[in-house]
């Protein structure tokens, strides 16, 4: 959208309410202050700092579910923890997304072996994109989130795609 | 709690003649008659593991009077991993990889712990430019690792500007990190025997491009966080920790100095190229929140002149020591411990002979100040048991291994 063409004095935009919505939404991706272990140093810490400024893709920390449309689970969860995160992603409002960030929370990483582990977080919560690396380096999570801004456009357009489909 | 709050505190950017506080205002008294003498029902209020304030996955049972804490409990265990038996299946040489991944803010000396207690095994004589290495990059990765304590240290007592400056210098040291081991975190680049590689010029010009700017940083910092009184007053005289206690929990590094005691295994059980660099160890006098604030800082002063003498008198030669591919240390037991960014970090290994440890113990310097949080957080209001957290620097990682 050029929005240089559409912001002019007197001109009008028409969009509907669901896309705006799903472009509202795309650009501002809140994500849930949950860090469990080193990968929190990286995808939320310096992901946010000065360097890297993840403000402005509209990706900023909420310390409440409540408030929050993203989950990066940013380590290794073991059966202890897994409780926390379901209940955690449960308390989040619809619609949400999770980035599994990181090899344990994809797969279980170095700790695989251990029982203790979980095998990937997708074990407990629907997992939208997954990040690799040990840790992955900011601008990866920072990819990882552009990944998702694609997939939520996606998204909306297959839905709108199946509607036509329906209409015809 | 007035005459904790009322010490004396130093000058800082307020007092500069910018801010005139005037007098007291008189004080408004609206306690209603009667409810004086009326107690307050017990509440416990659970705080973490996901909380912003718990630096990672900790979970504390606070019992509450009003807003006063009564009781505290600590519930660990979140994040644990199975560090010290994974160990157990892995190789010598693998052992640095698992302890990165406990203490991931200071890996650098974790894994310089592990390297020690296998050499101090295999009797191996480590080269002298190795030795000078492992300092340079351990005084760079505390820097680093103290930045992030600073950082959220001010989060935790509701400031948010200094957390971007310690992040700023922070990348900085990382790129140095980056630089010379190939990784921003997870380094594994101290191995028994030597380290992985020896300084690029790109890593050595980025360590003298951050040591010409890191003492203005230094003196920022300190006027940012430290010199605001409105820190210094929440900070002063809480969480103190006599010497007794202090050691009676096995506390080590900047919580132990903080109470006055000076012990620091660099300089009391020297490793490394210690012996050879000339450094003081801040000590604090109280054992409050404001005193290991100090001698946090202090550190990190002491550890740029420690990187300067490692840039001016660093030896040549071989940074790895002839070592087989396969490590097999003759059956017995060793114990090696460094400085990390926490206290003593040590590593306790029993060999049967074979090319994995029979035992791998993790001695993680957090656990330790983790339990003394229990000692200090009763009788302290709710807003300073979050600042008492940020004040003891712990890594969850390393507590649950």
């Amino acid at each position: 959208m050029a929005l240089d063409r559409i912001t002019g004095e007197h001109s009008v935009a028409f969009a509907k309410s669901e896309q705006l919505f799903d472009w509202a939404r795309r650009n501002s991706l809140w994500y849930l202050a949950f860090g469990i272990a080193c990968c929190a140093i990286e995808g939320l810490m310096s992901a946010s700092g000065p360097r890297f400024d993840f403000d402005r893709m509209g990706v900023f920390f909420r310390a409440s579910p409540r408030q929050a449309d993203v989950m990066i689970v940013a380590g290794t969860v073991n059966h202890k923890m897994a409780e926390t995160v379901l209940r955690l992603y449960e308390q989040m409002p619809e619609p949400k997304w999770v980035v599994a960030m990181g090899a344990c929370a994809s797969t279980g990483g170095p700790f695989r072996s251990y029982p203790n582990v979980v095998l990937g977080v997708d074990k407990i919560v629907p997992v939208d994109v997954y990040i690799p690396g040990c840790p992955p380096r900011p601008e990866s999570v920072q990819y990882g989130f552009m990944q998702l801004q694609e997939k939520i456009k996606r998204q909306a357009e297959e839905r709108n795609a199946a509607r036509r489909d329906r209409d015809r | 709690m007035s005459e904790l709050h009322d010490t004396t505190y130093e000058p800082g950017l307020l007092a500069e003649g910018t801010f005139d506080p005037g007098e007291k205002p008189a004080g408004i008294k609206r306690i209603p008659r009667g409810v004086e003498h009326l107690a307050t029902e017990h509440l416990v209020v659970n705080v973490g593991p996901q909380h912003p304030s718990t630096h990672g996955v900790l979970r504390l049972l606070l019992e509450l009077d009003g807003e006063t804490v009564v009781n505290a409990e600590v519930v660990v265990g979140y994040l644990h991993r199975g560090i010290e038996k994974l160990g157990e299946h892995r190789r010598y040489h693998q052992l640095g990889t698992l302890m990165d991944r406990g203490d991931y803010m200071s890996g650098i000396h974790a894994e310089l712990a592990a390297a020690m207690a296998v050499e101090q095994m295999m009797e191996t004589e480590v080269p002298a430019k190795a030795q000078w290495l492992r300092v340079l990059m351990s005084e760079i990765n505390r820097i680093a690792s103290h930045m992030v304590w600073f950082g959220t240290f001010g989060l935790d007592c509701g400031a948010m500007g200094q957390f971007l400056y310690a992040m700023r210098d922070r990348e900085a040291l990382v790129d140095v990190l980056e630089a010379v081991t190939g990784q921003r975190m997870m380094f594994n680049y101290v191995r028994p025997g030597g380290v992985l590689a020896d300084l690029t010029p790109e890593a050595d010009s980025a360590i003298r491009t951050f040591l010409r700017t890191i003492d203005g940083y230094l003196d920022e910092h300190d006027a940012l966080l430290g010199g605001n009184e409105i820190l210094q007053i929440r900070v002063k005289g809480i969480g103190t920790l006599d010497r007794e206690t202090a050691v009676a929990f096995g506390l080590t590094g900047a919580n132990l100095r903080g109470s006055g005691l000076g012990y620091d295994v660099r300089r009391d059980r020297p490793y490394a190229a210690y012996p050879e660099l000339e450094f003081d160890v801040p000590v604090g006098t109280t054992g409050d929140a404001w005193d290991r604030y100090t001698v946090r800082m202090g550190e990190m002063r002491q550890a740029v002149r420690m990187i300067r003498q490692c840039i001016d008198g660093m030896p040549e030669g071989d940074v790895m020591a002839k070592v087989p591919k396969v490590l097999r240390p003759p059956a017995g037991e060793s114990y090696a411990c460094v400085e990390s960014s926490r206290g003593e970090l040590g590593v306790h290994l029993v060999s049967d002979g074979s090319d994995m440890p029979y035992r791998f113990r993790y001695r993680p310097p957090s656990l330790y100040s983790l339990q003394a949080l229990e000692e200090i957080l009763p009788g302290r209001m709710f807003a300073d048991a979050m600042m008492l957290i940020g004040s003891i620097d712990i890594v969850l990682g390393e507590i649950d291994r």
